[in-house]
């Protein structure tokens, strides 16, 4: 079964924002994903530096089945990506929530991450 | 086509057609020169840029009783290039329209050794090239025709057996249609010929144009698009065109729904457009109250929207004439994708729901064969509003309007691939008006017919609201990860076992099956399908109620190739019989043996290699050499 940390916010587009330092937030995408887009071989992000609007599409994942977008859950600069994937892409699929993170976004204010989805109502969306 | 001309020729064989090509490009230039022309160019390969020593008009008088076209540029110099197809006799033709007393022959006896063109310059090659041992083994006809064979016979095709490819519509592509293409008059004709000698192609382009208005509701068709992604970027660079003309070049936003096909945000991306993503619902269907929020909000800066009809879901969206009618209020366009039009031809018209422009996939609706890489054909229809920008062409002069302003040229040739023209226009003219509507009828009825049968079975995914679906249906696998550790991929690979190339898979909803299979095929055929399908969900059953292993089992394992059944060691759970023929209409005489086993596809899409082996790959284990050595 998915799961879905307490601890994080979620888009409807299955991805999770973790907070906790300062305005800067990580970025990743939920196990619930992971799982439907199968095996992940490769991963497209966006470029450190890059501002992003909420909703915008900022990068692709690549599965053995489909290319899907990736869009930003909230506004703000790119200020790191997990370059690590580009060798192990796959550890989108064993770690969606640790090191398989994609990438972290300097945010102007928390706020946006209210507009998020917590834990409960992520789990009732992918019911 | 282009791959066995590599094959059959190799290096060799391209080298003698180049040193032809250019030895023939040489005397007739030498011949230029005696006769007092002048070249452009001291160097060349294959085409000469003359500045005439003569009335230019007296050169085109002579070309014309020879039956000879030349290309004229404006500052009135003539093009001539050669191929390898130009004979002896032509090059005397040249040389006489020219006004040079001398034949080829003559001409070429007298340039003795020192003329070597590029042979004696620094752009000589000097790299080996085609080295693979495909491009030197193949050098007969009767070996050429074994090796295509050979692929051929790899190859599941309609030949064989329903390709049920959801979105990419495998329809018949019948003999009386292509045959044509193959005579002269069609095939060996140069697309930038002056008009009065091409007719019969303006004739059918205006007989294919009236047709496709009419099935289609628009006004206009530009025949230039070669595929339908270029048909999208040509269709919304008029739409970009025209709304500058408006003075509204600051709306620059395109709402694509997420259903949409991967070429739709790629072509508004290439036209400078702005993507802003359109929500689905859990119909499938467009959502709304997104939509509506979505065009609100870029109301300022909306350009167009692109949606396809039915959806890339297989459902008629009952809204779509309120979708088209929100966007005109707010000042945009609509891009229909014509994917789907074989579901509505006779029945529907995007012209009169709203529609601004479609591109026709020619190759898909209209019978065009694809799915070895085109060539297609996209044409797009407009209405009137979007006419003056339709794409013009700087060779052939294309009738327009005094109060055109073309968005440019978007192909080579100015009506595209219309050497395949034919095709459709046979297609159209051989079913009439009646027949086309009823095969859209029979297209829908089919679809409904196998999403009736299997629904017991599998989830069909989406339908519209009274409970069909349109020309093609999504059957869900998901499910069957849980409880079977199953996924869609291995129904496909399955499926070969039993005779059929697989649905569409992953497209558009990740994990699914999408099925269409087209007014072409019989109740025979669906019926054939739909058994494969439900013995392949009964083989699912069997691991889910755990009588089949979960890892070695028909689903897991397959495909079956011959080495695999005639190998000594058979250790599965499961019979040679139900690997290889799990039905009784998968019969040995008529067994389409999958010639690859299961692949890793994860290694695979992750390690791109160059295949070349080494040539003592090939080498027989008898060889003499062999033998001497061992």
């Amino acid at each position: 079964m998915s799961r879905f940390p307490e601890d994080l916010r979620y888009s409807e587009e299955h991805e999770w924002v973790r907070g906790g330092n300062g305005n800067t937030v990580r970025i990743g995408i939920t196990d619930f994903a992971a799982e439907a887009l199968g095996d992940i071989v490769y991963v497209s992000l966006p470029t450190v530096g890059e501002e992003i609007a909420a909703g915008d599409s900022c990068g692709e994942l690549e599965s053995t089945k489909s290319v899907s977008e990736l869009y930003a859950p909230v506004a703000g600069m790119v200020t790191a990506v997990n370059d690590a994937l580009a060798d192990a892409p796959e550890t989108v699929n064993t770690d969606p929530y640790g090191d398989g993170w994609l990438f972290e976004v300097e945010v102007a204010d928390l706020a946006g991450l209210e507009a998020l989805l917590d834990a409960e109502a992520y789990a009732e969306l992918t019911a | 086509m282009a791959a066995m001309y590599g094959v059959y020729h190799g290096s060799n064989g391209l080298k003698h057609i180049a040193r032809r090509v250019h030895n023939a490009t040489l005397i007739l230039a030498e011949g230029l020169k005696r006769a007092g022309h002048t070249l452009q160019h001291d160097l060349f390969f294959d085409t000469l840029k003359i500045q005439c020593g003569c009335a230019v008009k007296e050169v085109f008088d002579r070309a014309g009783q020879r039956q000879i076209n030349f290309r004229i540029y404006s500052d009135d110099t003539i093009g001539v290039s050669l191929d390898e197809t130009v004979t002896e006799r032509d090059l005397d033709d040249l040389l006489w329209i020219f006004g040079c007393e001398s034949s080829s022959e003559l001409v070429a006896e007298s340039m003795g050794e020192e003329t070597r063109g590029i042979l004696s310059t620094a752009f000589k090659r000097t790299s080996k090239f085609l080295t693979h041992q495909v491009f030197n083994s193949y050098h007969s006809e009767t070996n050429i025709v074994r090796y295509m064979k050979r692929l051929e016979n790899k190859d599941i095709s309609l030949v064989h057996s329903m390709i049920p490819l959801g979105s990419c519509t495998m329809k018949l592509n019948s003999s009386s249609e292509l045959t044509p293409i193959t005579w002269k008059e069609f095939a060996n004709i140069h697309p930038f010929v002056p008009l009065d000698q091409a007719q019969g192609y303006q004739q059918l382009f205006r007989e294919l144009e009236r047709d496709l208005c009419e099935i289609t509701g628009y006004d206009k068709i530009s025949f230039q698009p070669n595929s339908g992604a270029q048909g999208e970027y040509a269709g919304l660079t008029a739409i970009k065109a025209y709304l500058n003309a408006k003075g509204e070049r600051h709306r620059n936003v395109c709402l694509i729904p997420k259903s949409a096909h991967g070429t739709n945000p790629a072509s508004a991306h290439m036209t400078g457009m702005k993507i802003q993503p359109v929500e689905v619902d859990k119909n499938g269907n467009i959502d709304i109250a997104h939509l509506k929020a979505m065009v609100d909000k870029h109301k300022d800066n909306l350009a167009a929207i692109m949606i396809t009809y039915p959806s890339t879901n297989g459902v008629f969206e009952e809204d779509i004439s309120d979708v088209c009618d929100l966007i005109h209020k707010h000042g945009g366009q609509v891009y229909l994708d014509g994917a789907n039009m074989n579901a509505q031809v006779g029945l529907c018209r995007p012209g009169d729901y709203g529609s601004d422009v479609s591109h026709l996939n020619l190759h898909k609706t209209f019978c065009i064969p694809h799915g070895g890489g085109g060539p297609g054909m996209g044409p797009i229809g407009v209405k009137n509003h979007l006419m003056p920008y339709l794409p013009t062409h700087p060779v052939v002069a294309l009738q327009l309007d005094k109060d055109a302003c073309p968005l440019g040229t978007i192909s080579a040739a100015p009506w595209g691939s219309s050497a395949i023209l034919p095709i459709s226009w046979a297609y159209i003219k051989m079913m009439g008006g009646k027949g086309l509507k009823h095969a859209s009828e029979i297209a829908i009825l089919n679809a409904n017919y196998m999403a009736k049968r299997l629904e017991k079975h599998y989830k069909v995914l989406f339908r519209g609201a009274r409970g069909y679906v349109a020309h093609e249906f999504i059957l869900d696998a998901r499910p069957f990860k849980k409880t079977a550790n199953v996924e869609a991929v291995d129904v496909a690979k399955r499926l070969q076992d039993y005779g059929f190339h697989a649905p569409t898979m992953s497209w558009p909803v990740a994990g699914t099956l999408m099925i269409e299979p087209t007014e072409s095929e019989d109740k025979a055929e669906l019926d054939r399908f739909c058994d494969a399908m439900i013995n392949i969900r009964q083989e699912i059953a069997e691991i889910e109620e755990g009588r089949m292993d979960s890892r070695v089992n028909p689903l897991k394992m397959s495909p079956h190739t011959l080495t695999c059944i005639m190998s000594p060691k058979w250790d599965r759970p499961y019979s040679r019989e139900v690997a290889a023929f799990p039905l009784p209409f998968v019969k040995p005489e008529s067994k389409f043996w999958p010639t690859i086993a299961r692949i890793d596809d994860i290694y695979g899409d992750q390690h791109l290699v160059c295949t070349c082996p080494p040539m003592e790959v090939y080498e027989s284990p008898f060889s003499e050499q062999k033998r001497a050595s061992s």
